[in-house]
């Protein structure tokens, strides 16, 4: 990460319209491209890989991966590998700083000032898991201002899961448990990831994410122990994420063409299903504690299989909503313009304070 | 506007006395007084650090990982450098 590579902006000029689910990596069906080096056919989700065109792999890179090493900034590694990683973590990113919104909503309006400085800490955070994100883009030699315009302009998406309003305080609570929850369960296995600094990030991320989990889960546990209201507004909360949640974990295995590449290369390690699972038995036992029920009258325990079966999911609410028609899409990227564009001056004094500084030290050495 | 101006500093914690700075991640700052204050805010929101560092990334020379076997090799062979490589006869401590 000390030296750039190729900083083109061409790199970043092909790469195409997903979404990144919090580290997740998905596309609406419609918006994948046709040219995609391992995309397979949707009817044909078990072709084998080595039918697909072989990418060519620099010496070293596949032993590397083989050996579970880490793949750091200055190594040689294929094309596809730095292009994938780059719109990865760079919608990893702005997934953060959208992330800022729906919270950001209830500062003002947080029930005490306990809650309202643990709320602005964790706007806070979600801008720093932002920045240590896009810096991690920025060692494979893309542009932090390329990625922010790719994001202003819609080229590259975030986490659909922010595309759905805040009305109430108890989704204070929710988004911290299930959609923070479910974040961290995506995430976990990222600290492995083969390309070093997205793990080293994805470390840190982890690590203060557990905090936003608990603080959620706590909101939900005194609504939910309070007034009758109270807990009326916690469970409509629950009832109104819990589905979202489970679709931030993308298609199903057999509908995720995008998986098999990312398991080769050593970014992704558990399959969608899987990790959808893992927070399904996570999370049952801690609504208990909650009193509060999850709307899925197919969820119930498996002795076999030791997991919950759940219902199926309505993916067709979630690609319409990839496709920027959520209830939120338009006001959440017009409200991240507007900030870019009122901040404008702040980033210009900077600039003219620092110039005028640098003039100073020139002229006191001269 | 002079975004893409801002140069690129890495940055490095001391996360507590007797330790080494480490490094942790790098930011954009158009100064470096305003890269040790963000680098405070990014990386040392919990008190991870008692001391930073910010160094302009175009001033670090790194090693080539290409070179990394001829660079690194010299010292493979040499084992007599670890006192693992001596026989120590039977009765001799503290040696």
């Amino acid at each position: 990460m000390l030296q750039k590579g190729d900083r083109s902006a061409e790199m970043c000029n092909k790469i195409w319209y997903s979404c990144a689910m919090y580290g997740n990596d998905f596309t609406a069906p419609d918006d994948r491209p046709t040219d995609r080096p391992t995309d397979r056919p949707m009817d044909r989700p078990d072709e084998p890989v080595e039918n697909e065109p072989i990418e060519y792999e620099p010496v070293g890179f596949r032993a590397i991966i083989d050996a579970d090493g880490r793949i750091e900034p200055r190594d040689a590694m294929p094309d596809a590998y730095r292009k994938n990683l780059i719109r990865q973590i760079a919608q990893h990113a702005h997934s953060e700083i959208i992330g800022m919104q729906p919270e950001s909503n209830w500062i003002s309006r947080a029930p005490s000032l306990r809650r309202k400085a643990i709320l602005m800490a964790k706007v806070q955070d979600e801008a720093g898991h932002g920045l240590y994100l896009y810096a991690a883009a920025e060692t494979l030699g893309a542009d932090r201002g390329d990625l922010l315009d790719m994001l202003h302009s819609g080229k590259q998406k975030y986490s659909s899961i922010f595309n759905y309003p805040t009305p109430t305080w108890a989704d204070m609570g929710t988004i911290g448990w299930l959609v923070d929850g479910a974040a961290i369960v995506n995430q976990v296995p990222l600290c492995r990831c083969s390309y070093g600094p997205y793990a080293r990030a994805m470390v840190r991320v982890c690590k203060e994410e557990s905090f936003h989990q608990r603080q959620g889960f706590e909101i939900l546990h005194t609504l939910a122990h309070g007034t009758a209201a109270q807990k009326e507004m916690a469970q409509d909360s629950v009832n109104r994420w819990w589905w979202p949640s489970l679709m931030m974990f993308g298609p199903t295995d057999d509908n995720s063409p995008n998986s098999a590449q990312s398991m080769r290369w050593g970014i992704k390690r558990f399959s969608n299903d899987e990790l959808r699972q893992r927070f399904v038995d996570m999370t049952v036992p801690q609504a208990e504690v909650l009193g509060l029920t999850l709307p899925d009258p197919d969820l119930r325990w498996n002795e076999e299989r030791g997991s919950y079966d759940f219902g199926e999911i309505d993916f067709s609410e979630l690609f319409a909503v990839i496709k920027g028609n959520g209830p939120c899409n338009k006001q959440r990227l017009a409200h991240r313009v507007s900030a870019h564009e009122d901040g404008a001056w702040a980033r210009e004094a900077a600039d003219a304070y620092a110039a005028k500084r640098a003039a100073r030290t020139t002229e006191a050495v001269a | 506007m002079n975004r893409k101006g801002w140069p690129l500093w890495e940055v490095f914690v001391r996360a507590k006395r007797g330790l080494n700075h480490v490094h942790v991640g790098s930011l954009h700052a158009p100064d470096a007084e305003m890269a040790l204050r963000n680098a405070r805010d990014v990386y040392t929101r919990r008190q991870e650090g008692v001391s930073l560092w910010v160094v302009p990334a175009s001033s670090i020379t790194a090693s080539s990982p290409d070179e990394k076997d001829s660079f690194f090799d010299p010292a493979g062979d040499k084992i007599y450098r670890h006192p693992t490589f001596y026989d120590v006869p039977e009765g001799v401590d503290h040696l």
